[in-house]
C-alpha cells in the first residue's frame, strides 16, 4: 500500500532527508519519501503492517523534529 | 502583515523585542560604561560599581538570549533526549553556550539573534517560492456547480463530484472534472495545462478537460470521471511526486551533508584542544581556541545546500509545467540538459499522423479543383484514410443524390458513376486492370499517389501525404543549436517517404521499414553507440550521452522505458501515455522539446552556483575562522545568509517564467 501524509511545520530541509533516511529503515517499508517543498510524506509499506509503519514513522518525524506534525 | 502566519508573527515579534533589548544593553556596555568608568582616570581601575554594572549588563544579555532563542534552546533539549546530536538547534545551542563561557556576552546573543533572523528569512523565502509554484499550477478548481434535477444549483467541493452529475460551469470559471458538453458551445482557455494560449472551442458532445477556464459562454457538462482520477489531479500529483525522484546532484549534497555536519564538529574539538595543548599555555590560550572552534559549530550546518538544490529543481519542474510540459522527475530534468541523441517517432510525432492532399498535378485542360471535385465525389462513401483526405481538400462537393454505381476495389481503387460521367480513382495496379493508361509522372513522390480518370481517361494525379507538423522543423533546428548531437528518425514507412521527410525537417539520420518491435531494437544499440563512446563500467555510464525517445504514447510504451528519457507528445488526457513517458507534452508542440532543454540546462546551473557559491563561503569562513580572522558574525552569514541567498538565487526559476 502507498499512501501521502500532508506535514505541518516541516521548517528544515536537512530534517526531512533525515526523516526520509529513517523511515526507510522501519521494518515493512518498501520505500518512502519526506519532501520539504511540498511538505509531504510518502510511505509503501506491506498492507499486513501499515499501520503500524505508520505510528514508527511518525515517532520518527517527532524525534527528528518535534515541532512537525502529521496529518493522519 | 497578512503575508506572514501566524508562526512567522510570533517569531518577528520575539526577533524584534530581544532586538531592541540587545542594541540598548550594547549602547550600556560600550558608552556609558566606559564613559562612568573614564571619569576616574584612565590608568585606574573601574571603581567598584561600573564593575557590578558590567556584571549586570553581562547577565541582563542571557534575557534577549532567551526570548530569542528559547525555540531553539527547547529543541535542542529534545534533540538531546532522542540522541540527535549533530541538530541544528543543538550546534547553535553548544556554539552560544561557548561564547557564554569566554565572557563573550554580546557575541552570544549577536550570533543567536542572527542566526533567528537569517532562519526567519528563509522561511519566508521558501515558503514564498512554495507559493509561487502553487500559482504555477494554479488549475486545481475550487469548487463546482451541480445541477439537480429539479434545475436547482449547489456549490458543491470538486471532491463531492460524482460520475454523471451535470455540472453547470459560468463564463471564467474552471472545469471542475473532466466531462462531456451536453449544452452551450464555448471557447475554453487550456493554457493551464498544456501552456497554450489560443482558446479552443468546444461545443455538444465533445470532450472538456479539468482545469480548463471557460470562455464567454455557460457550458452545462456531465461528469466522466470522479475528481480524484480526473486530469488535473493526475498532472498535480505526478509533478508533487517529482521531487521525490532524485537528481544526482541532489543525492550527491544528502550524501554531502551526511558526512560534513559530523566532520566539522569533529574538526571544532580538534581546533578547542590541540593548538593550546601543543603551544603549551592552556590555561591562557583555551578560551581563544573555544571561541574559534564555537564559529565552526555555527557553519557546521548544511541547510543552504540542502534547501537550495531541490529548491531549484522544483522550480525547474514548475516552470515545465507552466508550458505545458510534465517531467516526472528531477533526475529526467538532469538528463534532458545532457541530451546527445534524440530518437523520434513519425508518425503522429513529425508529421500530423493522418493524411492530406499534398499537391495536385492536373493534365491538360483541367484544373486542379475539378479534379479533387471529381475524386471526391467518387470517394464520399468510403472511410479509407486517403478518401477522408480527399473529401476533406474539397471545398464544393457533388451533391450525394447524383453518384450512383459505386464499386470499390479493397486496396486499389474506386469507381462510380457522377451524373453522366464515370470516375475512376486508384493506384497504378488499379488504373493497369481497368485499362486506363497512365502517363509516366516525373515528380518527385513524397507519398501517395491517387490517380484520377473521367470516361476511361487520365486527367490527373492527387499526392496524398502525411505532412510535417507546423513548427517540427524549427525544433529540430533548435534541439540542435541546444547541443544535441543527433536527431533519428523511427519510422515503419517506406526508405523513400522517410527520406524525403527527414530531409524536408533537417533531421540528421532515419531509418525506414520498422516494425514496431525493431524500434526498441534500434534504440538500445543507439544506446550501446553511446555506452562505447565513454567506455564500460558503472562509472562511465553515468557520464555517457543520454538518449531521449519522442513518441505519441500510443503502442510505444516498450520504447519509451528502454531510452533515458521518455517523451510522449500530445497525450492531454490519455492516461497510458502519461503512465508510460517520463516527459508529457500535453499538446502537439514539438517546439515544447528545445524549450524544455533549457529549463533544465537552467536549472542545472542555478544548483551547481548554488552548490559552489555556498561550500566557497563555508570553508574560506572555516578557514579564516581556525585562523581566528573570521567571528561568529562571519559564521552566522556563512550559515543562514548564505542558505537565504541561495533560495533567492533558485527562485529565480520561478520568476522567469511569466
Amino acid at each position: 500500500m502507498k499512501k501521502k501524509f500532508k506535514l505541518i511545520d516541516l521548517d528544515c530541509a536537512n530534517c526531512a532527508a533525515k526523516m526520509e533516511e529513517a523511515i526507510k529503515k522501519i521494518d515493512g517499508v518498501t520505500d518512502a519519501s519526506v519532501s520539504f517543498m511540498t511538505q509531504k510524506m510518502m510511505i509503501e509499506a506491506d498492507d499486513a503492517v501499515f499501520d503500524k509503519v505508520v505510528e514508527e514513522a511518525v515517532k520518527c518525524i517527532a524525534k527528528v523534529e518535534p515541532d512537525c506534525q502529521v496529518v493522519l | 502583515m497578512d503575508r506572514f502566519t501566524k508562526k512567522q508573527k510570533k517569531e518577528l515579534k520575539s526577533i524584534l523585542i530581544s532586538l531592541v533589548i540587545f542594541v540598548v544593553l550594547m549602547i550600556v556596555e560600550h558608552l556609558v560604561l566606559p564613559s562612568a568608568g573614564l571619569s576616574d582616570g584612565p590608568e585606574s581601575a573601574p571603581p567598584q560599581p561600573v564593575l557590578i554594572a558590567g556584571i549586570i549588563v553581562d547577565i541582563l544579555y542571557l534575557v534577549p538570549y532567551f526570548i530569542v532563542g528559547k525555540d531553539v534552546l527547547r529543541k535542542c533539549l529534545i534533540g538531546i533526549k532522542n540522541r540527535q546530536l549533530f541538530d541544528e538547534s543543538f550546534l547553535m545551542t553548544l556554539a552560544t553556550i561557548g561564547a557564554f563561557g569566554c565572557g563573550e556576552f554580546g557575541e552570544a546573543v549577536a550570533v543567536m539573534l542572527f542566526y533567528q533572523v537569517g532562519e526567519f528569512f528563509q522561511e519566508y523565502a521558501v515558503g514564498k517560492s512554495r507559493g509561487s509554484i502553487a500559482d504555477l499550477m494554479s488549475m486545481a478548481p475550487d469548487f463546482a456547480n451541480r445541477e439537480a434535477e429539479d434545475g436547482s444549483v449547489e456549490v458543491i467541493d470538486p471532491d463531492d463530484i460524482e460520475v454523471g452529475d451535470i455540472l453547470v460551469i459560468k463564463p471564467g470559471e474552471k472545469v471542475p472534472t473532466d466531462g462531456v458538453v451536453i449544452e452551450g458551445s464555448s471557447l475554453v482557455n487550456t493554457s493551464a495545462l498544456t501552456g497554450e494560449s489560443l482558446p479552443r472551442l468546444v461545443s455538444k458532445g465533445e470532450q472538456v478537460i479539468s482545469g480548463c477556464i471557460n470562455g464567454d459562454t455557460l457550458l452545462r457538462i456531465r461528469a466522466e470521471k470522479e475528481f480524484d482520477d480526473c486530469t488535473v489531479s493526475q498532472i498535480l500529483e505526478l509533478v508533487e511526486d517529482a521531487s521525490s525522484r532524485k537528481s544526482v546532484t541532489e543525492n550527491f549534497i544528502t550524501r554531502f551533508a551526511h558526512y560534513y555536519t559530523p566532520a566539522v564538529v569533529i574538526a571544532a574539538v580538534i581546533l578547542a584542544f590541540v593548538p593550546p595543548l601543543i603551544s603549551g599555555h592552556f590555561a591562557a590560550e583555551f578560551g581563544e581556541w573555544v571561541l574559534r572552534a564555537c564559529t565552526f559549530l555555527v557553519i557546521s550546518c548544511p541547510c543552504a545546500l540542502v534547501i537550495s538544490v531541490p529548491l531549484a529543481f522544483f522550480g525547474g519542474i514548475g516552470a515545465a509545467s507552466s508550458k505545458g510540459v510534465l517531467v516526472k522527475g528531477s533526475n529526467y530534468l538532469e538528463l534532458l540538459a545532457g541530451l546527445d541523441t534524440v530518437v523520434s517517432d513519425k508518425t503522429g510525432t513529425l508529421t500530423e499522423g493522418r493524411f492530406r492532399v499534398a499537391m495536385v498535378e492536373a493534365a491538360e485542360g483541367y484544373d486542379t479543383d475539378a479534379i479533387i471535385r471529381y475524386a471526391a465525389a467518387a470517394e464520399t462513401g468510403s472511410t479509407h484514410p486517403i478518401a477522408a483526405a480527399i473529401t476533406e481538400a474539397c471545398e464544393k462537393p457533388v451533391a450525394q443524390s447524383k453518384i450512383k454505381d459505386v464499386r470499390n476495389t479493397a486496396g486499389k481503387g474506386i469507381t462510380a458513376k457522377a451524373g453522366r460521367d464515370t470516375i475512376a480513382v486508384g493506384n497504378r495496379n488499379f488504373f493497369d486492370e481497368e485499362g486506363i493508361e497512365l502517363p509516366e509522372l516525373a515528380a518527385d513522390v513524397i507519398g501517395t499517389n491517387c490517380y484520377v480518370a473521367k470516361n476511361g481517361k487520365y486527367i490527373g494525379t492527387i499526392i496524398v501525404a502525411d505532412m510535417p507538423k507546423k513548427g517540427a522543423e524549427e525544433a529540430i533546428r533548435e534541439m540542435l543549436k541546444e547541443g544535441v548531437r543527433s536527431v533519428i528518425m523511427l519510422t515503419g514507412d517506406s526508405e523513400k517517404v522517410a527520406s524525403a521527410v527527414a530531409s524536408g525537417l533537417g533531421i540528421t539520420d532515419y531509418r525506414a521499414e520498422l516494425l514496431p518491435q525493431d524500434k526498441v531494437r534500434v534504440v538500445e544499440e543507439l544506446l550501446n553507440g553511446l555506452r562505447e563512446k565513454t567506455g564500460a563500467g558503472e562509472k562511465a555510464d553515468k557520464k555517457r550521452g543520454r538518449l531521449a525517445f519522442i513518441g505519441d504514447g500510443i503502442n510505444d510504451a516498450p520504447v519509451l522505458s528502454v531510452s533515458d528519457v521518455g517523451i510522449a507528445m500530445g497525450s492531454l488526457g490519455s492516461d497510458a501515455a502519461i503512465e508510460a513517458a517520463d516527459v508529457v507534452i500535453m499538446d502537439d508542440d514539438l517546439g515544447k522539446i528545445p524549450a524544455v532543454m533549457r529549463i533544465a540546462r537552467k536549472t542545472l546551473g542555478i544548483s551547481k552556483q548554488n552548490i559552489v557559491f555556498a561550500l566557497l563561503v563555508k570553508f574560506s569562513c572555516l578557514i579564516l575562522g581556525a585562523l581566528g580572522i573570521a567571528n561568529m558574525w562571519a559564521a552566522v552569514f556563512a550559515d543562514v545568509g548564505v542558505a537565504v541567498i541561495c533560495i533567492l538565487n533558485s527562485m529565480r526559476m520561478l520568476n522567469r517564467q511569466k
